[in-house]
């Protein structure tokens, strides 16, 4: 495999989600999106339901990679931070470490100055959590003893049985 | 590379459908779109210019079941065809878990068809892939068309690896489950060996 998978445990999770929950809090915002830069999101807090988390992943993953492209189209190595106002609703994106993208979307309630602050400190906790995940993979993969995957005894009749047949 | 969260027992997979311009890739997620359970797909979020020519992606996310007390779920995206998007296609297959690749089979076509798969390896390559070991499937697609080429003739052409081949006519549906079954199989295979 090129690339270690991401895997993440019940409490590498619930310490992300908390992050993401004070995050929302503190920063008076709508909703917090944890994304993948591959595009899939990771965690979410707030009035989740209101909007298409998984479109929003996706979109916000080819945004990212897009406007990277840009950077390095002029020298730059990315543009950490994206803003986008709108009329009521605004939206912050920026990069934690090399594999998360971290969603703000707030209105009137609160100001970009806040969430710029609030995220800033959030960003590293999240980082930590991302290095520790990291760290893991790394051992497991060079120790070779890798936790025994879920899958390994996976057979055609699964795959059958996922589309019907 | 395959995204699995054990806290909320979800394993989310990333399939690109690759392939020269106007082969077919938006057609067969339309398909599919139009035909899964409405419970079971996303939005499909198509970013298109005003002719409905692929501008950046298209994305479908869907649920597939459960895998061992694993929700499966499946990202399809597709690249934009046309030459000139090279920047874009190469961003989409970052992270990817496997490549559907949609040839088409008229025969004025087969020269896009090889340039294509010659620009997937570059790009999977630069994205840290090899395609001759990342799940792969190669559909022929627009077998209906009275232009088109011979299967053998194709396979000679545009088969390296043995992969899957497998037929297709997507904007009748011919071929199309079939297709990304094929590619789930290499895909969850993979995770047997991860």
């Amino acid at each position: 495999m090129a690339k270690l998978d991401l895997m993440l445990f019940e409490e590498e999770y619930k310490l992300l989600q908390e992050i993401i929950g004070r995050l929302e809090k503190d920063a008076s915002a709508k909703v917090v999106f944890l994304v993948d830069k591959n595009g899939q999101q990771i965690a979410a807090a707030g009035d989740v339901k209101s909007i298409d988390a998984t479109s929003l992943a996706s979109l916000t993953a080819g945004n990212v990679a897009a406007t990277d492209g840009l950077a390095k189209l002029i020298g730059e190595k990315e543009f950490s931070l994206l803003f986008h106002e709108g009329e009521k609703d605004n939206l912050h994106i920026s990069i934690v470490g090399k594999r998360g993208i971290l969603v703000v979307i707030f209105d009137q309630n609160s100001s970009l100055a806040l969430v710029r602050l609030r995220v800033k400190k959030a960003s590293k906790e999240l980082q930590e959590i991302f290095d520790q995940v990291e760290q893991r993979a790394q051992k497991e993969a060079d120790s070779g003893s890798r936790f025994e995957s879920p899958f390994s005894e996976i057979t055609d009749e699964d795959i059958d049985r996922l589309f019907g047949d | 590379m395959t995204f699995i969260n054990y806290a909320s027992r979800e394993i989310n997979c990333k399939i690109v459908y690759y392939g020269p311009g106007l082969c077919g890739k938006t057609t067969n997620i339309q398909w599919i779109y139009e035909q899964a359970n409405p419970e079971k797909r996303g939005k499909l979020v198509s970013l298109a210019t005003e002719t409905d020519r692929t501008l950046f992606f298209d994305f479908l996310p869907l649920d597939m079941g459960t895998v061992k007390g694993f929700k499966v779920r499946f990202h399809l995206y597709t690249v934009p065809g046309q030459v000139f998007y090279d920047a874009s296609r190469k961003l989409i297959l970052r992270g990817c878990d496997g490549i559907i690749f949609v040839a088409d089979s008229q025969r004025a076509r087969m020269e896009a068809n090889i340039e294509s798969i010659a620009n997937l390896a570059t790009n999977l390559k630069e994205n840290g892939f090899d395609i001759r070991s990342i799940p792969y499937v190669l559909q022929l697609n627009k077998r209906d068309m009275p232009s088109a080429a011979t299967i053998p003739e194709m396979e000679r052409l545009l088969r390296f690896r043995n992969e899957p081949m497998i037929e297709a006519v997507a904007n009748k549906g011919g071929g199309v489950i079939e297709t990304l079954k094929a590619a789930a199989r290499q895909v969850l295979m993979e995770l047997q060996r991860a």
